[in-house]
């Protein structure tokens, strides 16, 4: 059986990223839009936590922390924000945030 | 050999539960498959030794910010299906690889081409999360301070943006008290 090593890992992380990427360009709801944002972060946390792993080296993990903590209060103002513009247009559809059409 | 299998099994599951994520139509069905994806990635935290970073996966993700969507989503309508306009999708496929593959090369060519010590190595001796306080309490004190204070700023914002007319119970008064979005889309048009 194959030793996992780092590029396993570093793999993994491109292929959850691409899915992310993919959730951003595809989707035109905005909640959907930010559980892509929320692949996107997660699939770095890999990348840092095996970096982290296989270099014996502690900052991967730190950073991996304050990315947590980002995306925590990005979730916190997002949804509020959310929730303000759905009280306003009755959608949260991308398309009725094209106000300005230049 | 546990290791490998482990490994495979859980990216498979992840991959699996994100592509869900990213593909369902529902809102919901798309919020639980995240929320497992979520626990998944966890186990890989484990495997790879970073113990706290897991418990901290689980703990602020799938209990806090699921919690959070899961409160945000009785905002909005999410029994319906989601009715999208869709872009030729093997189009986009296309862009999202070549993009996070770029990604992966602007950040990875300094590392494949300098040898890359340790700068806070690992501690010989003590646990997972004692070597990760002992660190952060140190080297990244300020950072750890700011992160705080950017989440006080986080909460204070979630608050006052989703909080405003919450000492207006919807579910006691009366029906057409309660201030409908198209009337309100025309009070601000006009």
């Amino acid at each position: 059986m194959m030793e996992i090593g780092l590029n396993h890992y570093l793999v993994l992380s491109t292929i959850l990223f691409a899915i992310g990427l993919l959730g951003v360009m595809r989707r035109r709801n905005l909640l959907m839009l930010f559980f892509a944002t929320e692949i996107l972060l997660n699939s770095v946390n890999i990348a840092f936590a095996a970096i982290s792993h296989f270099y014996g080296d502690l900052s991967g993990q730190m950073f991996a922390f304050f990315v947590i903590a980002i995306a925590a209060s990005e979730v916190a103002v997002g949804l509020g924000l959310l929730v303000v513009w759905f009280k306003r247009s009755g959608s949260i559809d991308l398309e009725t945030l094209k106000s300005m059409r230049g | 050999m546990f290791e490998a299998i482990a490994f495979y099994l859980f990216a498979f599951l992840t991959i699996t539960m994100f592509f869900i994520t990213v593909m369902s139509k529902h809102a919901l069905y798309s919020m639980t498959a995240l929320a497992a994806g979520m626990i998944f990635i966890s186990a890989f935290f484990f495997m790879l030794g970073a113990d706290f970073l897991g418990a901290v996966q689980i703990i602020v993700y799938t209990g806090a910010v699921m919690a959070l969507y899961a409160f945000g989503m009785m905002f909005f309508d999410s029994t319906r299906e989601l009715k999208e306009k869709n872009t030729p999708s093997l189009l986009v496929f296309g862009l999202g690889g070549m993009a996070a593959l770029l990604t992966v090369i602007i950040v990875a060519a300094p590392i494949v081409s300098s040898n890359i010590t340790a700068a806070y190595p690992i501690v010989e001796g003590v646990g997972n999360t004692q070597a990760v306080g002992m660190v952060l309490f140190t080297k990244y004190l300020i950072p750890f301070e700011v992160a705080a204070v950017m989440l006080l700023v986080a909460m204070i914002a979630g608050i006052v943006l989703a909080g405003k007319k919450m000492d207006v119970s919807l579910t006691l008064v009366e029906d057409d008290v309660i201030p409908q979005p198209e009337k309100e889309k025309e009070k601000a048009a006009s």
